[in-house]
């Protein structure tokens, strides 16, 4: 038949986690996609308050990016078999996890004193949407936070050391997903939405 | 490292890999637990999903006959259903709220729980593995999660049908603002919460399977199994998990909203309400057609996720039985292809009475009616396919035929629907209900049928008995017909949907004999699906024995493994796949199985 030509060679494939990884990052994709579809929709329509971001929100963006530095100095560390420097910037990234997720929390509360309510009754959906959005956000950065102490955990069996590089990339991949999200979240509310 | 990690050359495949290389070998031992169930094999974990799938169907078969019932007979009293259904249907008579919960619930149920779980989870989790080369799922063990996710979801969903204020109501779409106000009517409280609780762990599950699904069919296909040799099946199973991965994260987050308005005070979708009991309610600002937008963007999807699946084994048992190869191959991908594309951009059809922008409107009709390009080359090719073949009536066969039959009916009036103009008339009748569950409904449960029957001797070692599959597939087919046939009528007449008792609406009382006869025919086909049930369980254990590897002279990789394969399917190393999965009647030999290398004196290749 006519598919004799597009045999390949079945080698050199991406690994299944890692796949699986990039897979999950399109589905997450499409619950952000979908919930700022729904702003914009929304913004359109009457009755929508306008109001800026806190200025916290810059430095918890801030805080993310260099997390993102260190979760990559960290999977070179362990590239390089330096296991000691590689257990420090893990510890460092999940920390700096942990402190975007506080700022974030430090923004809504700076938004509930401008008289700005997320939730309940006379809340307005445009500060609901923000919270409801970077709440969920939030949420995907402490499941990050989890996968960062399991490789902590790992690093330090001393048991079965594993060398092998596949789940600190996968973890690594999801981290640096986690920041583009936040990035694309903090230009939407700032500038598009 | 066993020797697939060589053969397939994914190095360092990783922990839950190595775990299973021994189950080829075939001297692990498994204990209950591990093999019945919290098993990771993929093709247990494919019965769990048909079985409790099954488990649903009837659920949800005998509730439609419980509120067919009602529309056939809705001065009659039935003195057991009090029995069964208590305060629900005092003296004998459904109430109106249990009505409505029967409905939604049926809806709910045969969409997701059967012809979702049921249809794609079966079949994606027994064939992708099978059919591509690979000893299990990419994940087993998150495929063994997403059944149990999938479990717990039908424990919730059963639970809200026993609370005190009823299961949810207000139709399997669950639009706000009615599912958004506990007040607003019993069926929005208790059992809402656990209707939403129910749907998140079945997205849960659906989500796991999906990434499993999509990661095993492009990184686990045995040496040779390029993707233009895959079986149609497993095209579809693919296209199915890419629909689900893309789509059920965007209904979460119409859920989320919706769980926030519910819960939280938020107003999403809330705005000017007024309830009788309560009050003016200070919700302001909110858009009702906000979460339908969300809903419908997963929802016209989930029409394909459900018939997708269909289509593939229909395509590969109908070639397999009409002893041909399938006739366009590239063609049946491609319009595969344009299906999902064309899936993400309809939902609007759903809503053109919406007060949705007419301009917008005609865009929606010209992307609903492309679909039917793709879909005529589809059924053309089935056509083709049969056109002069050397048929064999398997049981299988007839319902993959009976499949094509049903497509065709139903997609015709797809057109009709698709027009937004003839929708204003149409919308919300009971045209709509005899056009989806002809084209989407009755035709995947027949592709469902199809693929149980074709490859029961693979999962069970036996077969079930062909005369009791000869008399479920006519009764069921022709009682199909006799069902939704009349409801185009009813609904050309502009008989609404959704009504409990038509008795004091002049314009359909005249329906009464037509609704009684459809109602005695539901009645009849449900029953015939019990032959179904009992020849399926009494075959797994009584049914004739397989003796030979290929009962049905088949080209794919499932058909060399052992009768009763384990856990890793081949005992030896994976086969090598030479040539596509159609091979059949090619250079007068009957056919080709996929792992026989090309010969030097085969004509084309």
């Amino acid at each position: 038949m006519y598919m004799e030509n597009t045999v390949s060679t079945e080698r050199k494939r991406i690994h299944p986690h890692k796949f699986t990884l990039w897979v999950a990052m399109g589905s997450i994709v499409m619950m952000f996609a979908g919930l700022t579809s729904a702003y914009i929709v929304k913004r359109n329509q009457s009755n929508w308050l306008e109001f800026g971001l806190p200025a916290v929100f810059w430095y918890s963006t801030a805080v993310i990016i260099i997390s993102s530095v260190t979760m990559h100095l960290a999977v070179k560390a362990f590239k390089a078999k330096e296991m000691a420097r590689y257990r420090k910037l893990i510890t460092l990234t999940a920390g700096l996890g942990l402190l975007f997720a506080g700022l974030q929390f430090i923004g809504f509360s700076a938004l509930h004193k401008n008289g700005v309510q997320l939730f309940g009754i006379g809340s307005n959906p445009s500060a609901s949407f923000l919270g409801i959005i970077t709440g969920l956000h939030v949420l995907h950065v402490l499941g990050g936070v989890v996968a960062l102490i399991v490789s902590f955990a790992r690093a330090f069996r001393v048991r079965t050391r594993s060398y092998a590089a596949t789940p600190v990339e996968v973890v690594a991949t999801y981290w640096h997903f986690v920041d583009i999200l936040w990035i694309y979240l903090f230009i939407f509310f700032n500038w598009i939405g | 490292m066993s020797n697939e990690a060589v053969l397939h050359g994914n190095v360092g495949v990783g922990h839950s890999h190595d775990a299973h290389a021994d189950h080829g070998h075939g001297h692990h031992h498994e204990t209950f637990i591990t093999k019945y169930v919290f098993s990771q094999d993929h093709k247990m974990i494919g019965k769990q999903f048909l079985i409790t799938g099954m488990v649903w169907a009837i659920l949800g078969g005998l509730m439609s006959v419980l509120f067919r019932l009602q529309l056939g007979y809705p001065d009659s009293s039935f003195p057991w259903l009090e029995d069964i259904l208590g305060k629900w249907a005092k003296g004998g008579h459904i109430s109106a709220e249990a009505y409505y919960a029967l409905v939604t619930t049926h809806g709910t149920v045969l969409v997701f729980f059967v012809l979702t779980a049921g249809l794609s989870g079966t079949f994606s989790n027994f064939l992708i593995p099978l059919q591509v080369g690979a000893r299990d799922m990419a994940s087993p063990l998150m495929n063994m999660l997403s059944y149990w996710f999938f479990f717990m979801a039908s424990v919730v969903m059963l639970s809200s049908l026993f609370v005190e204020t009823g299961p949810f109501s207000g139709g399997w779409t669950a639009y706000p603002p009615l599912s958004a106000l506990g007040d607003a009517s019993d069926g929005s409280k208790t059992g809402m919460d656990l209707w939403l609780v129910a749907m998140a762990l079945f997205v849960v599950s659906q989500l796991l399977a999906g990434l499993n699904y999509i990661a095993t069919i492009l990184n686990m296909r045995t040496k040779g199994m390029s993707m233009t040799r895959l079986p149609l099946t497993i095209w579809a199973l693919f296209f199915t998990a890419v629909l689900g991965v893309l789509s059920f994260p965007v209904l979460f987050s119409g859920f989320i909203l919706l769980i926030f308005d519910r819960n939280f005070g938020t107003s999403f979708y809330l705005s000017d309400i007024f309830i009788a009991s309560v009050g003016a309610l200070p919700n302001e600002g909110g858009s009702a057609i906000l979460y339908q937008h969300l809903f419908w963007f997963l929802g016209h999807p989930e029409v394909y996720i459900i018939l997708l699946p269909a289509m593939g084994m229909a395509s590969e048992i109908i070639s397999t039985n009409a002893r041909k190869p399938i006739f366009g191959y590239m063609a049946m991908v491609g319009s595969l292809f344009a299906i999902v594309v064309l899936g993400f951009l309809v939902w609007a059809h759903h809503m053109f009475v919406t007060g949705l922008n007419p301009f917008l409107g005609s865009i929606f009709v010209l992307m609903t009616l492309l679909i039917a390009v793709p879909s005529a080359i589809k059924v053309f090719n089935w056509l083709t396919t049969l056109w002069r073949g050397n048929i064999r009536f398997t049981p299988g066969m007839l319902f993959a035929i009976g499949f094509v039959s049903l497509f065709i009916s139903g997609g015709l009036t797809g057109i009709w629907l698709g027009n937004s103009a003839l929708d204003i008339h149409l919308h919300d009748t009971y045209f709509v209900i005899a056009h989806f569950h002809i084209v989407m409904g009755v035709a995947s449960m027949f592709g469902m049928f199809a693929g149980v029957y074709h490859w029961f001797p693979k999962m069970y070692g036996r077969y079930m008995n062909h005369t009791l599959a000869y008399t479920h597939f006519w009764l069921t087919l022709i009682g199909a017909y006799l069902i939704f046939w009349p409801m185009h009528y009813e609904g050309l007449a502009g008989m609404p949907r959704r009504y409990y008792d038509y008795g004091n609406w002049e314009s359909f009382k005249q329906f009464l004999e037509l609704n009684r006869f459809i109602s005695t025919v539901v009645i009849i086909v449900f029953c015939v699906q019990l032959l179904f049930l009992f020849n399926f369980f009494y075959s797994i254990f009584k049914g004739r024995k397989v003796t030979t590897l290929n009962p049905w002279g088949s080209n794919t990789l499932e058909w060399t493994t052992p009768i009763r394969p384990g856990h890793g399917n081949w005992p030896g190393e994976i086969p090598e796949v030479h040539r596509w999965a159609y091979d059949y009647g090619k250079d007068g030999q009957d056919f080709i199985p996929q792992t026989t290398p090309v010969g030097d004196n085969e004509s084309h290749h």
